[in-house]
């Protein structure tokens, strides 16, 4: 079969033909290189940005965001009232939301939807999104079991009342997330128990949306195809025909297939490539960037980086401009504090210096003058070449400006994530995106009880003005808060911020309508198809 | 016959259980676990996935469990992708690989056997020398090195195909070629050995004293002895061709096993791995044991023993 189709298509003459591009601009078909296979397309089990741009086109929350400034478009909700202590949201929602199966979508769908999220047997990894609510938290973790204690009421089929325990201003900003998309409970019992990971109902031919695509066909490793729903209610806007979402994880292959014109964007390629497109090819490439950044952690529970001063010293010593520039080389931003600069207005005042000669200072303060007695640390990552460079170039910086020795060490992404979380390390690289436009998505995460601590670092004033900032609804109070525990941060150092990650995506001219926002949401009702820029 | 296949087949009870042993304890020696992300999730929500899927029993029950389960057939649910079996995984991706592998050694077949036939009666001319030396290069170019310039010339530069995906009967040709030309070259040298070794061999002499054209010799009297080589290399050359390349599905982008066979290994997806290793262990043991078969029928000096 092999070999006769080789004749035939020599015999037939694969001369220049129209790409799949082309075909597709005409048809109005999307296709996407969306770098790898989803986990789940089940809005409330596949979790990562992978599975996201797949789930936006089928489900859709009670807001969705706007992809030019990721402000809130009215969703489900035509509209919504927020009261004077902003602990309680009403949700009203539009008469003509359906579901793919004709059924309307009601406040109470949404209610059953968070009942099935935050079911305790559903071990939902982002469940912890719903965590403002009223309860949510208590029975998640399985203290309460009655779910009408739980802050979400349906008034009437078309009111959702949402009750929080405290104001949570950036609430509508997690509203937009896909862990608050609602789910058809009902179909899902027709397919099994709701709180069963693997009930079968989001595969080709079983799921419900309410989005404004709908799923027409899944292969595993082969493709996603969604068309346009005849249900969605404001479908006479959505101007794509279909989107095809194509798994292709290595970056590779996926950039060869973008310049043989097999789709309109790839959603990242290797850093050596984006330097080339930026200078050869720059209509081709939109490197901006994440609300995600890029740092190494200290375990600051053993000597010599259980001493504040040895951890300022590493951090003050580093040249990020050159990292950006000559190592890493896809147009990050160097940083300066944890959380990215301008986070819904909250820029930290409290910046890492980049200061050698204070550096080599404090470590002589810290008892290791130029360098001397400093044990040799071991620099953890994970094997990928981009980290490895950026590991070799802080060596250097460390050998060169503080006269010490550090070792690198690179583990399989597993096995480097167990490292990370027994504490297994003395310098570990690590990287962390928001989940929502706050700076509590990035703050949080060094609170003493936080999984994702992984230092061993614990300040009680900092989780002191962490919890105060969630506690009030007044913006200028809040942040006034967080600039406070940044400065902790700053000063204490139990990580060391490096860059802002960007994410640099080829697209072709012919989409139209697709925006670069700071969380990558995509929103496929404003994107079209110009046949004639390809 | 019967009782050597019968044997044959006993005999891989033992094997079986062995390599599935190693591959459960292996598999849950490396550190890191299927539910380790780089958001960590909360004690609470690791400690149901676990109980979940059975991973908070003792590991000597989940692996007497484990077993039960394989002796019934059930490879077991996936973890990665919560929504298949491994069943269905391997249902699924499978019969491309299978059609990879066929076009490939279809590939590998015709232009193997052909060069090495070519060799073996031009020895030591322009048609010896050619076809082997490129048969050397075929052997020492990595596919990896193949794949992607054959994209090159064939897709990016002339446009004749699309530079990956498996959806249109012309993106089959060129990882049949790229697959295809590693065994290809294998099979020319082995090929022309066993060909070599056989016409040289007394009988052969006969035939031409008695005026049998080359043709004829080669066919009729030659070609069971000179495939000798080349079938019992088929044997394991088969498994590996038919079960998925990696490298290959890739660098083209084809929904195979292949790709399933490693990555499984880095989500540590267990029961996928364990699924995907017994799946090509039967696979190896089957073509082996055919490839035996074979090798008896075209070689009257051996016998089922």
């Amino acid at each position: 079969m092999g070999l006769s189709a080789l004749c035939l298509c020599l015999l037939a003459g694969c001369g220049k033909r129209q790409t799949l591009v082309e075909i597709a601009d005409r048809a109005q078909q999307y296709r996407v290189s969306n770098s790898d296979e989803p986990s789940d397309i089940d809005p409330q089990i596949g979790i990562g940005e992978i599975e996201h741009d797949i789930i936006v086109s089928l489900f859709e929350g009670l807001i969705s965001a706007n992809p030019k400034d990721l402000s809130p478009l009215p969703g489900v909700a035509e509209r919504w009232d927020i009261s004077g202590d902003g602990k309680s949201y009403t949700f009203h929602l539009r008469k003509d939301a359906l579901w793919s199966n004709g059924d309307p979508v009601t406040a109470r769908d949404f209610v059953e939807s968070y009942h099935r999220l935050l079911m305790p047997a559903l071990g939902a990894q982002y469940a912890y999104m719903l965590y403002p609510a009223t309860n949510a938290e208590a029975f998640n973790n399985g203290q309460i079991t009655n779910f009408e204690e739980v802050g979400f009421k349906a008034l009437d089929p078309r009111t959702l009342e949402i009750k929080l325990h405290s104001p949570t201003p950036y609430l509508l900003s997690m509203i937009i997330h896909d862990s608050w998309f609602p789910v058809p409970v009902k179909v899902i019992k027709e397919y099994g128990a709701i709180d069963d990971r693997a009930n079968p109902w989001t595969l080709a031919g079983h799921l419900v949306g309410n989005g404004p695509f709908v799923l027409r066909e899944w292969r595993m490793n082969s493709h996603i195809l969604v068309e346009k729903s005849p249900t969605y209610w404001d479908r006479k806007n959505v101007r794509l025909n279909s989107i095809y979402f194509d798994p292709e994880s290595s970056y590779d292959t996926a950039e060869r297939m973008f310049r043989s014109g097999q789709v309109h964007t790839v959603r990242q390629v290797l850093p050596y490539k984006v330097a080339y497109y930026l200078k050869n090819q720059p209509g081709l490439i939109n490197d901006y960037p994440l609300l995600t950044t890029y740092f190494y952690k200290f375990n600051v529970t053993k000597p010599p980086l259980n001493d504040k001063r040895v951890r300022q010293a590493l951090a003050m010593s580093i040249d990020r401009r050159a990292i950006t520039e000559t190592v890493s080389r896809a147009g990050e931003m160097p940083a300066y504090t944890l959380t990215p600069p301008d986070t819904a207005g909250y820029t930290a005042t409290a910046r890492v210096r980049e200061d050698p000669a204070a550096a080599r200072q404090l470590l002589a303060e810290a008892g290791y003058p130029d360098g001397k007695n400093f044990p040799t640390l071991e620099l953890l990552f994970n094997t990928v070449e981009n980290h490895k460079a950026i590991a070799e170039a802080l060596q250097q910086m460390w050998k060169k400006n503080l006269n010490i020795n550090v070792t690198l060490h690179n583990e399989e992404w597993k096995v480097y994530l167990d490292s990370m979380r027994r504490t297994n390390y003395d310098i570990g690289r690590g990287g962390w995106g928001g989940d929502y436009m706050d700076p509590s998505t990035f703050l949080d995460i060094l609170m003493t009880d936080s999984g994702n601590n992984e230092t061993g670092w614990s300040n009680a004033e900092y989780d002191r003005l962490c919890r105060a900032a969630a506690n009030t609804g007044d913006r200028a109070v809040r942040y006034a808060e967080y600039q406070k525990a940044e400065a902790i941060l700053m000063e204490e150092m139990p990580i060391i911020p490096i860059y802002i990650y960007t994410r640099p995506r080829l697209i072709r001219p012919s989409v139209k309508g697709w925006y670069p926002n700071l969380l990558d949401q995509q929103n496929y009702k404003f994107i079209h198809l110009d046949p004639t820029l390809d | 016959m019967l009782r050597f296949i019968a044997r044959r087949v006993l005999e891989t009870i033992p094997v079986l259980l062995i390599i599935a042993t190693a591959t459960f304890f292996m598999m849950r020696l490396a550190p890191g676990g299927p539910f380790d992300t780089e958001k960590q999730v909360s004690k609470e929500v690791r400690a149901r996935m676990e109980a979940h899927y059975g991973l908070d029993k003792p590991l000597f029950e989940q692996y007497l469990l484990q077993m039960k389960h394989l002796l019934q057939g059930d490879l077991g649910p996936s973890f990665k992708y919560p929504k298949r079996t491994v069943n269905e995984i391997i249902a699924d991706a499978f019969p491309v690989s299978l059609e990879l592998g066929c076009e490939a050694l279809a590939v590998a077949l015709a232009l193997g056997l052909l060069a090495g036939m070519v060799a073996s009666l031009k020895q030591n001319s322009f048609w010896d020398h050619f076809p082997m030396s490129l048969a050397m290069l075929g052997l020492c170019v990595p596919t990896f090195v193949m794949g992607p310039l054959l994209i090159s010339a064939f897709a990016l530069h002339l446009d004749w195909f699309n530079a990956a995906g498996w959806f249109f009967p012309r993106d089959r040709v060129l990882p049949a070629l790229t697959l295809g030309a590693y065994y290809a070259a294998y099979i020319a040298r082995l090929a022309r050995g066993g060909f070599l070794d056989i016409l040289h061999q007394d009988f052969i002499r006969t035939a031409q004293a008695k005026g049998a054209s080359g043709a004829r010799i080669l066919l009729r009297h030659a070609m069971r002895g000179g495939l000798l080589p080349v079938v019992s290399f088929l044997g394991p050359a088969i498994a590996g061709l038919l079960t998925g390349s990696f490298v290959v599905e890739t660098i083209f982008g084809i929904p195979g096993l292949g790709r399933f066979f490693v990555t499984a290994a880095f989500n540590r997806d267990y029961f996928m791995v364990m699924g995907s290793v017994l799946f090509y262990a039967v696979f190896v043991i089957v073509l082996n044991l055919a490839a035996d078969i074979a090798l008896v029928w075209l070689n009257p000096r051996l016998r089922f023993e």
